[in-house]
């Protein structure tokens, strides 16, 4: 029969564990709450900044305004890995991590038995995860998230156009869990340098005979920056709240299955009580039929 | 005119006009009502708009300006604050 003293205290320390994955997931949703709006607020500029460089560059000879478009041979791959920064948020990082090893393993190998591949990684568990596996990490930037604004998303991405710039990547992709819903993150790969070829460019009213000013090229050479700097924000902020969402889910769980052992807990309790009770009657009644 | 001032993080100016001037890379220059369409890139420098009842002073690092059919789009990369 289980100690009583010994269940007591289980109880009382689920008690407190299911206390703190309770409050963790309030946090969670507020988190995921702000999250989702700065998404919201990112969107009308994305898209704006889209409708403008698509005007601009319409009529504009292809390989104007380029350098981030360069194609190269693929020899030096960048990996930009966005994790999080915290645990407790279910297979979240896990997801990253193992697309980003699935990834090298189907489409760089060649480049990384020649140890040319690098992670960069963004937030704290991806920068853990490859520096323990012994993969080339190059600089990190953890603590990003926390109050994440703008002004600190561009700083990777400037660092990374930077680099490529200079020739010392010819490709960057990024691998970030992408927000759908709060039960459900899709890990996505996008390819960041060099530009991808834009698809449905076709989709304008008509060009609007603007006055461009200084000129086309020195706007598309402004812009070009901002959107790949735009791109991986939105990566960012995608993944942010993806990790509000994946944390939450869990944390529900979690309150969830300790909400189920601590029923069981309790019955133990109440019944080994009782056990003890019971035996404590029978042994006064016959301890008095001896004495009488 | 409608003036809209977006920068990734937030909207931080929406509403009527009557002039805004602008930073441009080339200098500083000013819309007015019924402006021909304009796509500019802008300096770092200060944003000033006014209408009948506000004057204001914004400064911005840097972005795109677009104006069509007497709306104003600024697209500033961050907006920097004053004394803060």
């Amino acid at each position: 029969m289980p100690n009583l003293k010994e269940v007591k205290t289980r109880i009382s320390s689920v008690v407190s564990t299911q206390q703190i994955t309770k409050a963790m997931k309030m946090v969670a949703v507020s988190k995921l709450r702000r999250a989702k709006n700065s998404i919201l607020q990112m969107r009308p500029f994305a898209e704006k900044l889209n409708e403008i460089l698509i005007n601009v560059s319409k009529d504009l000879d292809a390989d104007e305004g380029k350098g981030y478009g360069t194609e190269r041979e693929i020899e030096k791959v960048l990996i930009m890995v966005i994790t999080s920064d915290r645990g407790l948020c279910g297979a979240f990082n896990n997801n990253v991590s193992k697309r980003t090893v699935a990834l090298i393993e189907e489409n760089y190998k060649y480049q990384f038995d020649a140890g040319d591949v690098h992670i960069l990684p963004l937030g704290k568990k991806g920068f853990d995860f490859f520096r323990r596996r012994k993969y080339h990490v190059i600089a990190k930037f953890t603590d990003i998230f926390r109050g994440l604004s703008f002004k600190k998303g561009r700083e990777p991405a400037e660092f990374v156009m930077n680099a490529f710039l200079q020739g010392e990547y010819d490709k960057v992709d990024i691998v970030y869990n992408e927000f759908k819903n709060v039960a459900r993150q899709v890990v996505r790969v996008e390819q960041f340098l060099p530009i991808a070829p834009d698809s449905d460019t076709e989709q304008l009213p008509g060009i609007i005979d603007y006055i461009f000013q200084p000129n086309k090229k020195v706007i598309i050479e402004e812009m070009i920056p901002k959107s790949l700097k735009i791109q991986f924000y939105k990566a960012m902020l995608e993944s942010n709240a993806a990790e509000h969402g994946a944390r939450m889910t869990a944390m529900e769980q979690a309150t969830e299955n300790a909400g189920e052992l601590l029923g069981e807990l309790r019955l133990v309790y109440n019944r080994t009580r009782q056990a003890a009770i019971t035996k404590e009657i029978l042994e006064i009644v016959a301890g008095a039929e001896a004495l009488s | 005119m409608y003036l809209e001032i977006v920068t990734p993080d937030k909207k931080v100016f929406e509403g009527e006009v009557l002039s805004v001037s602008f930073p441009g890379t080339d200098g500083s220059f000013q819309v007015l009502n019924n402006h021909a369409p304009l796509v500019s890139t802008l300096a770092k420098g200060t944003v000033v708009y006014s209408s009948k009842e506000l004057y204001e002073e914004i400064i911005i690092d840097g972005g795109v300006v677009e104006v069509l059919n007497n709306r104003v789009i600024v697209l500033a990369e961050a907006i920097i604050e004053e004394d803060e």
